[in-house]
């Protein structure tokens, strides 16, 4: 073991590290987090921000302790004045270039660039002059671009070259005119841009941020009761994640108090995006069944994500029919509430205001696409927030959320089985279809809960599961350079598969490029994140006494009552969708 | 694999996409198909599309991201790095004012200052009349000539700033002048 | 193996000296006509076309024109060479239309040469025999002879015009065993290589050969010195006989467009004894003993470099030759390609098989269309022969070339913004370690060199690495090419051997600053490097001496300073030039080169405070320890180096608000002493602002407030009446 064992001296302390270790890794193992901007332990190495630099004896320069691996003897000083001055010089550079409006500013107080200006110390500006000037880009649906605010860390084009495939982000110019953006600087709703927001989730500033909801709702929220019903739903993951916006553990679910919060919001009813996810298993387990009867071909691709139904329509337009034409669970539940809710309320579809909390920034522009709107063009979802907006609006309007009580979802659109819990989770619509399509193939009422195949955090899981005698061969992705690599499988023709989830956001809806900002000393990609949200989701189902979407009563109701048979001609009209090529085409 | 409806546009953005470059480009892409490395070629393609239709227009790096399938943003990323390429369309004739060293001590700015008068234009931009583009260049490596402007593929030096107007009438002359 | 490789090359040489015999140049006159990027716009293509006329309109078919690259004598340009047989060759200095005119008539149709306008005036003295002694670099055998030599000639009486003696810097034909022993003459127009070393060669030499034209045979040397065909064919030029060409041997000299030339000049020989030897450590160890450093500025041993890639356990590897030449004023790498690619090939293929490349490179800029015309056509005659491509000189050994072309960003000269350029990205480069030649180039072994560094293999190989040590320090083998410019009186490309004072290079070969004015710096290694203080001017040139004087050798850009040049405004040239080349991906360079670019602004437009100084120094510092590359840790060396060495200036533009080169326009203004004005109006006339008033024949005035500072009333004025304060 020592012969792949280095010993060397950090800051005086003698430390022993396995070989290939980066000084990074190292000082942490002592216990000291040098500082970073530009290095992501998901992303490859950049090396561009340099202010993790530090002294290594023998060396007239510093060294960046991202990049460098340790040698044995190597003398490391990590605080050293002349390394401290260093770094707080190359921040204040960063900052020089940068606009002076923390305080207006969206991440003021959780903003990497802002962290690391206070505890490097740049009290004073010593080199200030010329400043960058681009203009803002907010005609995406989804993501706004303000390239003033970014600091050149590369990390947003890493994220969606190497992690989603997309490549829709590059630098453009050079020198001090150095600028990210899509293709030609052009605008992100003319790009390649799937919106899945992974781009804000790895920012360390305010470069890249959704498009803001929030004000629609205020003002929604002001009105009149008699002239608009205000109705909400939360997306499974947000109950397991929105605990972190208020100092609660990783991990927490909230379901109740997040409730109570929406309540307290002033929401006319508080509907749960559950209820349409138990209800998209109907329709895709239907559509599923029908197809493994030889109508209409396999494999069959969930159609949940709507960053990967963008990836679909931009990237992948051949594979469009293989895709599940089911709406997504918030889209299905928004149809709903304007269509069969409002007129059991006795209000007229477009009284009725509806508000989705997402952990998505692509569901803004879902709700925006007119797919997805009423005859007059209104959309069946008004707003779509994001659980970092949300948590925002709970502070802003003084919310003591952790002590809140537990309240309870309004009923029917509220009842939810545990199935649709876990669709925050990679892996979860797939176990969830598997419950209900292995009860409809086998007639056994009693048949699998728990799929474990197709749980975990992994990138891509293949499983073949037997049901009924009968061998299904399926694949769950997450991160969209994973659904490529199946999609290339499938168009190669190898292995057949039969059922397909693909999310575009890696670790699934839980990590979804909406979800709360991770705490100081953790990554965004840190497999950690999604696992420990995944384990609330889990919990959550595991403690239910529903567990199969089929199982639900206010959906075999809604059924019987309005929609008549699954896959049935009004449910087909309702529910389902279609999608089209999309221009630009990205490249594979 | 099979689908009952087709839903790929790709035949149609290929034949978009050749229609938008020069023949001897689209054959050159073509031939790279199946080579390792095929999308290291990408500056030889935009050298070779700039040197077919004098800049590369938005369209050009589009079609070029399509049949090359290197992403666009990367297309982009690497023509606005590299200044050698032409985002805009260019003039008749390119005035090229070389800023190195030699030429700078020899009084390249006032070179610069007067063709930037006489024209009426800044540098990296085109006369209205489309004759002039004005440019400035790294060094040409003929410091002996210094201070050099280099017109088209012609290099003047040493250049006064008194002979810019008369360098400048030339070749509006040569362009006048009818046709044999 | 051995033999088939020995075989293929005797066939390659039969077959070039059979193509160049059956041409029948050897008894024709010869018009040699520079060709290079220079050549061109100094216009030697008119110059070509009109001797193409004359010798239509001659009728005469016994003149041939031969055409050949740049010999970097570049103030002169263009440079046309007359070659009568058994004469000695002349050669003649911007020759447009005109001169052609003049040449054709008199030297070629009367064999009268043109004394006044032979290159560097080297005709003043014209004789029919020209001695060329070598004045070794750690000899003075060379020295003592001549003057023996030349005391004999004067007593022998010869008659006037039959024999001129002279010297240059060195042959290099000395091996340890003759060096301090002996001396080498050459002999214009006879080709004629002696070794002497006592009186009675030097009676021989005068009785036989000087007075009776019979060559001593006895004497004749058994070496043939690597400059040889060099003097041979350019004789006694003041500008060259101080330098010591090895890397530019053939510039100037061969048909770059011609294989058969190149290998008629001893091309190719070294490829056939390394493919002979096929024993990749001896050419690793030959280069090695050469002590060659790297070209390209870095100054790593090439040897170690190549050993490195030789050893890496992938074998899968790259070879590319770096030819992004971006510092403005240096253009040796031009020169070469232009000049001698097929030396650069030869270069790149003995690399390749020394560190077992499959695949090779040039990169090249853009920017220069003939040297990348040239080097495709080398490549493709190359590919032909035999020479790249499958199974090279029968050998059995597979290696091939391709060119890829740079875009105008100085930033690729490094070495992994080069690798990133050829992969088809952004040219930005990447944190190292990992290094190049363990992983480059599509993640694999890559070994980047310099064009000049090619350059120089075919000779290590030929005369050996420990020749080639000797002929630099003992650091350094060799010599450099620098680019001589700036306030010199003489510009171009010179070749000296490393270890030549600083001032030697500026006043021997440079014959002196521009109007015999002060020396005031020399500015070596372009935008990278520093500024070296008239004081320091004595300093050898070599890759150490220069770091610690707080400069680089970088690739060899050589700007002379004259007491007319402003230390801040220089700076300030500088930086501009690396922040705007800066590639944007690391803060330091990218805010930091922007930064001090403003505070240098600040200072040459008299707005800058001392503490401003303090900020300056602060950021160039952050900039050198903390930059991702080495053109970023290198950029603020010019701020550096001018700080240490010109602080007083820098203080003298902040606390006096001056400057004393009068080069800062805003610390400058223009003004008509009335005495000297006799109002001609000439000044008012020529003022793009119109604010010069005064009447005819009465002293003029120029209105401050409205006053650009163009100069141009300063340079119009016929009585120096405009001053400059």
């Amino acid at each position: 073991m020592t012969e792949n064992m280095i010993t060397l001296t950090i800051d005086s302390e003698t430390v022993q590290v396995p070989k290939g270790t980066t000084v990074l890794k190292a000082a942490e193992k002592l216990g000291i987090h040098i500082p970073r901007l530009c290095y992501h332990p998901k992303l490859s190495l950049e090396g561009a921000c340099r202010i993790c630099v530090v002294q290594v004896e023998g060396f007239s320069s510093f060294l960046t302790a991202c990049s460098h691996e340790v040698w044995e003897g190597m003398n490391v000083q990590t605080n050293s004045p002349e390394i401290r001055q260093a770094r707080r010089d190359i921040v204040e550079l960063l900052l020089d270039n940068h606009p002076m409006d923390c305080q207006t500013c969206d991440r003021d107080g959780i903003c990497e660039l802002q962290k690391q200006a206070y505890r490097l110390g740049v009290r004073e500006r010593l080199f200030e002059g010329k400043r960058k000037r681009f203009p803002i880009d907010d005609a995406s649906e989804s993501v706004v671009r303000t390239p003033e605010k970014c600091i050149l860390c590369g990390r947003c084009i890493r994220v969606c070259k190497e992690v989603q495939g997309v490549h829709n982000l590059s630098q453009h110019g050079r020198g001090f005119e150095t600028v990210v953006g899509p293709a030609n600087l052009g605008k992100m709703d003319d790009s390649a841009c799937i919106q899945c927001g992974q781009c804000i989730n790895v920012c360390p500033t305010a470069a890249f941020l959704e498009k803001d909801h929030t004000e629609r709702v205020w003002q929604a929220l002001a009105l009149p009761r008699d002239v608009k019903h205000i109705v909400v739903q939360p997306a499974p993951s947000i109950r397991a994640a929105i605990g972190e916006c208020f100092g609660m553990p990783i991990g927490t679910p909230v379901t109740g108090k997040l409730i109570t919060a929406l309540r307290r919001l002033g929401f006319d009813a508080v509907f749960d995006t559950n209820f349409g996810a138990d209800l998209t298993i109907i329709e895709e387990a239907n559509e599923f069944l029908r197809r493994m009867s030889g109508d209409g071909p396999l494999p069959l691709l969930t159609s949940c994500s709507p960053g990967w139904v963008s990836f679909l329509e931009k990237f992948y337009p051949e594979m469009i029919p293989f895709t599940s034409t089911c709406k997504s669970p918030m889209s299905m539940l928004s149809t709903l509430s304007k269509t069969h809710y409002a007129e059991k309320k006795g209000l007229r579809p477009d009284q009725v205001y509806m508000v989705a909390i997402m952990p998505c920034v692509a569901k803004k522009f879902e709700a925006a696409r007119p797919e997805h709107a009423m005859e007059d063009g209104t959309p069946y979802t008004d707003a779509v927030l994001t659980t970092r907006e949300l948590a925002w609006m709970i502070k802003s309007y003084g919310i003591d959320f952790q002590n809140l009580p537990d309240g309870e979802f309004d009923r029917p659109l509220g009842i939810s089985s545990g199935a649709a819990d876990i669709f925050g989770a990679t892996g979860g619509v797939m176990e969830a279809a598997l419950r209900t399509a292995a009860v409809k193939l086998t007639g056994d009422e009693l048949g699998p809960l728990v799929f474990e195949d197709v749980r975990g955090v992994t990138g891509l899981k293949e499983a073949t599961v037997n049901v009924a005698g009968k061998e299904i061969n399926i694949a769950v992705s997450n991160g969209l350079t994973n659904a490529k690599t199946i999609l290339e499988a499938v168009k190669s023709g190898g292995k057949q598969y039969h059922l397909i989830e693909i999310m575009a956001c890696p670790g699934g809806c839980v990590a979804g490029g909406g979800q709360p900002y991770p705490p100081f000393d953790m990554d965004v990609l840190d497999p950690q994140l999604p696992k420990l949200r995944a384990k609330a989701l889990y919990q959550i189902d595991h403690d239910k006494q529903l567990r199969r979407s089929h199982e639900n009563p206010a959906i075999a109701h809604l059924y019987a009552e309005f929609l008549g048979e699954p896959n049935g001609e009004k449910a087909h009209a309702l529910l389902h969708t279609h999608y089209h090529a999309r221009m630009p085409r990205g490249i594979k | 694999m099979s689908a009952n409806v087709n839903t790929d546009n790709w035949p149609a953005i290929k034949a978009a996409s050749e229609a938008a470059l020069p023949a001897r480009v689209v054959e050159f892409i073509d031939g790279l198909k199946g080579q390792t490395h095929s999308e290291s070629q990408l500056i030889a393609i935009l050298h070779m599309v700039q040197a077919e239709c004098g800049w590369l227009s938005q369209e050009h790096m589009e079609a070029v991201a399509q049949l090359a399938q290197i992403p666009l943003a990367k297309v982009t990323g690497v023509a606005t790095f590299y200044h050698y390429f032409r985002l805009q369309p260019r003039g008749k004739h390119m005035i090229n004012v070389c800023l190195g060293t030699a030429c700078y001590v020899k009084g390249a700015d006032k070179i610069s200052q007067r063709l930037m008068d006489n024209l009426g234009i800044a540098f990296g931009e085109t006369t209205k009349d489309g004759m002039f583009s004005l440019e400035s260049t790294r060094c040409l490596g003929t410091c002996g000539l210094a201070p050099v402007v280099m017109i088209d593929d012609q290099v003047h030096g040493p250049v006064t700033p008194g002979e810019v107007s008369l360098i400048l009438e030339k070749y509006l002359k040569k362009d006048k002048a009818p046709k044999a | 193996m051995a033999n088939q490789v020995a075989d293929f090359f005797e066939r390659l040489k039969a077959r070039a000296h059979a193509a160049l015999a059956d041409s029948g140049d050897a008894n024709r006159i010869k018009i040699q006509i520079g060709s290079a990027t220079c050549e061109h716009a100094a216009g030697s293509l008119e110059a070509l076309d009109e001797f193409q006329k004359h010798i239509q309109a001659s009728g005469r078919d016994d003149i041939i024109i031969h055409q050949t690259g740049c010999t970097g004598r570049c103030s002169k340009e263009p440079i046309v060479g007359i070659t009568v047989p058994g004469k000695m060759p002349v050669k003649y200095e911007r020759v447009d239309r005109a001169l052609v005119h003049k040449i054709f008539s008199s030297h070629i149709q009367k064999g009268q040469p043109l004394a006044e306008h032979a290159l560097d005036g080297s005709l003043d003295d014209v004789a029919e025999l020209e001695f060329i002694f070598c004045y070794g670099r750690r000899c003075t055998t060379g020295q003592t002879l001549k003057h023996a030599f030349d005391r004999k000639l004067k007593e022998a009486n010869l008659p006037a015009g039959r024999v001129k003696t002279s010297h240059v810097r060195c042959f290099g034909a000395c091996s340890d065993e003759t060096e301090g022993k002996c001396t080498h003459v050459l002999v214009n127009p006879h080709q004629v290589f002696y070794r002497i070393a006592c009186e009675q060669d030097l009676d021989d030499m005068l009785e036989m050969h000087a007075r009776n034209g019979e060559v001593v045979e006895r004497l004749r040397a058994p070496e043939k010195p690597i400059t040889q065909d060099f003097y041979q064919t350019y004789g006694d030029i003041h500008f060259f006989n101080h330098q010591n060409r090895i890397a530019m041997r053939n510039s100037g000299i061969v048909d770059p467009e011609s294989l058969e030339e190149y290998i008629r000049f001893g091309g190719f020989q070294a490829l056939g004894t390394v493919l002979g030897k096929n024993d990749p450590e001896w050419v690793i160890n030959e280069v090695l003993k050469a002590r060659l450093r790297g070209r390209g500025g870095g100054g790593f041993l090439t040897g170690k470099k190549w050993q490195m890639a030789h050893q890496q356990p992938e074998k899968t590897r790259y070879l590319i030759c770096n030819g992004d030449e971006g510092d403005p004023g240096a253009f040796m790498d031009r020169g070469m390609l232009e000049s001698d690619p097929f030396n650069i090939v030869e270069g790149m293929i003995i690399a390749a098989f020394a560190i077992g490349a499959q695949h090779g490179f040039y990169y090249i800029r853009a920017e220069y269309p003939l040297a990348i015309k040239r080097i495709q056509k080398a490549l493709d005659a190359c590919r032909a022969a035999g020479l790249l491509g499958k199974n090279i000189m029968d050998s059995g050994w597979d290696f091939d070339l391709e060119i890829r072309l740079g875009a105008g960003a100085f930033v690729c000269g490094e070495e992994t913004a080069l690798i990133r350029s050829i992969e088809g990205k952004r040219g930005q480069p990447k944190v190292r370690p990992p290094y190049p030649v363990v992983r480059g180039l599509w993640g694999k072994p890559t070994c980047i060199n310099n064009v000049e560094t090619f350059a120089n293999i075919s000779a290590i190989i030929n005369y050996g690495g420990e020749w080639f040590a000797n002929q630099g320090t003992s650091e350094s083998g060799g010599t450099k090419v620098f680019a001589l410019a700036g306030n010199v009186k003489e510009t171009g490309l010179v070749e000296v051997p490393l270890g030549t004072p600083l001032s030697k290079v500026v006043f021997n070969i440079g014959g002196g600053v521009k109007d015999d004015k002060a020396l005031k710096a020399i500015q070596t290694g372009g935008p990278a490097g520093g500024f070296i203080p008239a004081s320091q001017a004595d300093m050898e040139v070599d890759f150490g001496p220069l770091a610690k004087a707080g400069s680089i050798m970088g690739s060899g850009g050589m700007i002379v300073l004259s007491e007319d040049d402003c230390m801040v405004d220089l700076s300030k040239f500088y930086l501009s030039f690396t922040q705007e080349e800066s590639c944007g991906k690391c803060t330091p360079c990218r805010e930091g080169t922007t930064r001090m670019l403003e505070i240098l602004e600040k200072i040459t437009s008299g707005r800058a405070e001392m503490g401003d100084l303090d900020k300056l120094e602060r950021l160039a510092r952050l900039c050198q320890q903390t930059a991702l590359c080495g053109l970023g840790r290198a950029a603020p060396n010019p701020i550096l180096s001018s700080l240490k060495g010109f602080k007083d200036e820098f203080v003298e533009h902040i606390v006096d608000k001056k400057c004393k080169a009068k080069k800062c326009v805003a610390l400058i203004r223009y003004q008509i002493d009335p005495e000297t004005c006799i109002g001609c109006t000439v000044c008012a006339r020529n003022c793009p602002v119109e604010c010069i008033s005064g009447q005819r024949k009465t002293a003029h005035v120029i209105d401050q407030e409205r006053c650009v500072k163009c100069g141009q009333c300063f340079e119009v004025c016929r009585f120096d009446a405009v001053e400059r304060v």
